[in-house]
């Protein structure tokens, strides 16, 4: 069996496509630079799961606060981590909005209420985007 | 879905695609599970810096209990591992001939993942960390 070779033209549809696997691929990686750096960074003995996931998605000095490493703000509080954490959120709330709009219109089809759909899609990515960009440049 | 888009959900439930159907059925339902739980965490954690709000504090203990925690981690596993899998396959499309040994390979790498992580979970759970 061979795959089908389609030619693919340079609609929305096609764009969203290629920008799922790519972000997907991103995001998977920077976990795995977040998970390396956090033992790196002095979690090797004390670090508990929940403060593993906390830091290999979000590596911000206030969200792995509760755990007990004594140096969290030394290693974590740069602008590296910030524009990392950013683009986490970017890649995330944006992969996972496309995603819900591909989930709700398989359900709805061809409906008159498409553009709405789309646009109260739009407006919960932009104010989930906002809301995590404000936490980061805050912490 | 179907081109006419008239097959219900029980109709649906009777088709009998295997494990490609069930680990496309799980990466959609994964999905938006991790959507809602992260547009939750976010817009509480903004509201608990800004306002110090005693209702995001109350969602932050539920999602830090280990029992959701078991449920979530495997939403993460299987999605970031299933969406791998789907990423591979789209990228070497020659691949697609051998998709069902893929599959049960992305299941074996998940089985032992998920089994080490899950252990701990309920290990720390029970003992109270």
């Amino acid at each position: 069996m061979r795959a089908r070779a389609v030619k693919p033209s340079a609609s929305f549809e096609y764009f969203m496509w290629i920008f799922t696997r790519l972000s997907g691929m991103a995001l998977v990686s920077m976990a795995v630079i977040g998970m390396a750096s956090a033992f790196l960074l002095g979690a090797r003995t004390q670090v508990d799961l929940p403060t593993l996931m906390r830091w290999t998605f979000f590596p911000n000095p206030n969200h792995v606060v509760n755990s007990n490493i004594p140096d969290v703000a030394a290693g974590w509080a740069n602008g590296f981590w910030q524009i990392m954490q950013i683009l986490i959120v970017f890649f995330g709330a944006t992969h996972g909005f496309n995603g819900l709009r591909a989930v709700v219109e398989d359900f709805t089809g061809l409906s008159a209420y498409k553009p709405l759909i789309r646009g109260f899609i739009i407006l919960l990515w932009l104010f989930v985007l906002i809301a995590a960009v404000y936490v980061i440049l805050a912490s | 879905m179907s081109l006419s888009g008239k097959v219900g959900f029980f109709k649906g439930l009777k088709y009998q695609g295997g494990i490609p159907m069930i680990t496309w059925m799980l990466h959609r339902i994964t999905g938006v599970g991790i959507l809602l739980f992260v547009s939750i965490h976010v817009i509480s954690s903004f509201f608990m810096q800004q306002l110090g709000s005693d209702l995001a504090t109350n969602i932050n203990i539920i999602y830090e209990s280990w029992i959701f925690q078991i449920v979530i981690i495997f939403f993460v596993i299987f999605h970031a591992l299933n969406g791998l899998r789907i990423a591979a396959l789209d990228l070497w499309p020659r691949l697609q001939s051998y998709q069902h040994e893929v599959l049960w390979l992305e299941w074996l790498v998940i089985a032992p993942v998920y089994g080490l992580t899950i252990f701990v979970l309920i290990q720390n759970g029970l003992i109270g960390s």
